[in-house]
């Protein structure tokens, strides 16, 4: 392959645990619940799935299993920040930090155990395209599931019954509430899904990605899922557009500097993060007013009796 | 009765003394990493079982992983109030936290690894990292096939760089065309990063890799593509069996057991520990997947560093500039000069940050 193409290559890796993280909140938040327990869930995925890959020496059964262990956590979210209607970014904190403890425990017999890597899935036909063919065509299938995600996720929000009813009760779960929506039912589904995708995009990280368990293991990338939902305001392709924009960077910055190019690496580094904010600010500017998060993100909902 | 109060008081102090001497020494850790990085932070945690292993109950030890360097003042103090007269902080961004919290605990003894700065309770030590690297570099200037090797650091501080410099001119010794590409990851551990960034030296012909990094995930994303690459601070064999050519293994245990028992019988003083392969506390991984007279390369090399015969740093070492360094160790670079390096040797063709 050719560099641009490498290069590319690496960018889909990259991203696409961001993007199936930040799919997942994506339809939380439109629900009207904040979990910012995205990176507890994340760490639990990757330490679960791995572990489960391990014992049952099948890394698809490991990617199941991480995905559960996502959804395990957000229940436990959906137990108190819905059930209980305690403070949504409280519990999510507490979630995020519970799944890194909790992670480190579980991963401790697993950590320094090596995975054998996911075979790349050829799309026969495509893969011949010159240049660009190896590169987006002989990616690994979680790369391609995360573009049916981003699809189906976009489909279901904006054009079936059931995404219309969802940001109804992301918009206002008074207003759906007196409709006779199931608000909280609604917003246990968000929120278990959520968490699927989360578990998932942490078990890509620990099975596909690097390849081995360790504690710590996903640095942050929960927290850029959830700057890239903001980032998103409220729009599926913008937020997969981020992440690529984002992950394009990371990688880029490790090229120029592999080029010695001559700017300091710590500038290179700080760059795909300044980039957020200017595009941040530049999609704020021009953004249509109204278009951003969900009316009653992050307040309680408690049915009067 | 006032006075019977006093004179209980007293006695009661009386007693407590001895029995304080007798208590456990509390013996802290703090690591930049998790323990189970199975790199740097895990071989600093081996250093701490060998201290409970070695003098068993009459001490304790404790450890608090993941520290952030900019945060680390917290854990340092936290540890310092819980009791622990002993307090190793384990990673060169600590240096000036551990500094700060130890001028407010002259009663505690801390020990800061790979820093320049010493005080009356803050010892420092170090391993010669870059006498390791000297041999992996000519083991990679001999493996390389595309002549490209590519580096991944972590900060540009003088443990790094002259770990690069000592490697480039071990590669270099043996191998006059070899090019170094090197790539900061700005974090000791993101493996997802650092494997990003193995992967962008990859991409760029780099045919063999090296780390400065604590995850296994360069050396494994170099296995992923067939190519070679390193171990970095434990043996990380495990994680590339065919595409793993040595390790660099730092072995604290000794020094670690060594200043506990100096703790425990008052002789324990501030100084600055600096020695490599000769003492044992850097340590070669098994030399493997070379041909034969690679590996018989490597061993010459180690034993003649072992013996003193050979250093990295011998003079005439000159900079990028073209000048040339003073020498201040004799005839080779001074413990100061390596420990403080900030510049890259003649023929890295890349350009320090600043």
């Amino acid at each position: 392959m050719e560099l641009a193409a490498l290069i590319l290559a690496t960018v889909i890796t990259a991203a696409t645990p961001l993007v199936i993280a930040g799919l997942g909140e994506h339809v939380v938040e439109r629900s009207g619940v904040l979990n910012l327990g995205v990176e507890g869930m994340m760490i639990m995925g990757a330490a679960v799935g791995f572990a489960g890959a391990v014992l049952l020496d099948s890394s698809w059964t490991g990617l199941v299993i991480g995905a559960l262990a996502g959804m395990a956590m957000a229940a436990v979210f959906g137990l108190f920040a819905l059930g209980l209607a305690t403070n949504q970014v409280a519990t999510g904190l507490a979630i995020t930090i519970l799944g890194l403890g909790l992670a480190g425990l579980i991963g401790q017999p697993f950590v320094g155990q090596p995975r054998p890597p996911l075979a790349p899935l050829e799309i026969p036909g495509l893969v011949a395209i010159p240049h660009l063919g190896p590169a987006l065509f002989r990616q690994d299938a979680v790369v391609y599931l995360s573009l049916v995600l981003v699809l189906a996720v976009g489909w279901v929000l904006n054009v079936s019954r059931a995404g219309l009813v969802l940001r109804g009760v992301g918009e206002s779960h008074v207003s759906a509430h007196a409709l006779g929506l199931p608000v909280l039912k609604v917003r246990w589904q968000a929120v278990l899904f959520g968490g699927l995708c989360a578990g998932l995009a942490g078990a890509y990280l620990s099975l596909v990605y690097t390849r081995f368990w360790s504690p710590g293991m996903t640095a942050g990338r929960g927290w850029i899922a959830l700057a890239l939902v903001v980032f998103a305001g409220g729009r599926v392709w913008r937020l997969m557009a981020g992440a690529y924009l984002f992950g394009a960077i990371l990688i880029a910055q490790l090229h120029a500097q592999a080029g010695a190019i001559g700017i300091p690496s710590q500038f290179l580094s700080m760059l795909p993060y300044l980039m957020t904010i200017v595009a941040l600010i530049v999609l704020s500017l021009a953004g249509r007013r109204g278009a951003g998060a969900a009316g009653s993100l992050g307040q309680p909902f408690v049915p009067e009796r | 009765m006032k006075k019977v109060v006093l004179g209980a008081v007293a006695a009661l102090a009386l007693a407590a003394g001895p029995a304080m001497a007798q208590q456990k020494l509390k013996v802290g850790f703090i690591y930049v990493g998790p323990v189970g990085d199975f790199g740097w932070s895990y071989q600093h945690d081996q250093g701490r079982i060998a201290i409970e292993k070695a003098l068993g109950d009459k001490v304790e030890t404790s450890y608090i992983e993941n520290v952030p360097e900019p945060d680390s003042a917290r854990a340092i103090e936290q540890l310092a109030r819980t009791g622990h007269k002993l307090i190793f902080t384990t990673s060169f961004g600590f240096m000036e936290p551990t500094l700060a919290v130890a001028k407010k605990y002259p009663d505690v003894k801390f020990e800061h690894a790979t820093g320049f700065k010493r005080e009356k309770n803050v010892a420092t030590y170090s391993a010669k990292f870059h006498e390791g690297r000297y041999v992996i570099g000519q083991i990679a200037g001999k493996m390389t096939k595309s002549n490209t090797i590519g580096y991944v650091g972590a900060f540009p501080i003088p443990e790094v760089v002259a770990g690069i410099n000592a490697f480039y001119l071990g590669a270099k010794s043996v191998n006059p065309n070899v090019k170094l590409k090197i790539v900061w990851a700005n974090t000791w551990f993101d493996p997802g990063k650092e494997g990003d960034a193995a992967k962008a030296l990859l991409d760029q012909g780099a045919d063999v890799i090296t780390q400065h990094t604590d995850s296994p995930a360069p050396l494994q994303q170099a296995a992923g593509r067939g190519k070679l690459a390193f171990g970095q601070a434990s043996d990380m064999s495990k994680f590339a069996e065919k595409n793993i050519l040595s390790s660099i293994i730092d072995d604290w245990a000794p020094y670690y057991v060594e200043r506990t028992k100096a703790a425990l019988d008052g002789t324990w003083a501030s100084k600055d520990t600096f020695d490599g392969i000769a003492k044992g506390k850097v340590k070669m991984g098994p030399y493997v997947n070379m041909p034969d007279d690679v590996k018989a390369m490597a061993v010459a090399t180690e034993q003649a560093i072992r013996e003193g015969k050979m250093d990295p740093f011998k003079c005439p070492v000159v900079k990028q500039d073209g000048s040339t360094v003073e020498c201040k160790g004799g005839d080779k670079l001074s413990d100061e000069q390596v420990t403080s390096m900030n510049f890259y040797v003649k023929g890295i063709d890349d350009q320090l940050p600043k």
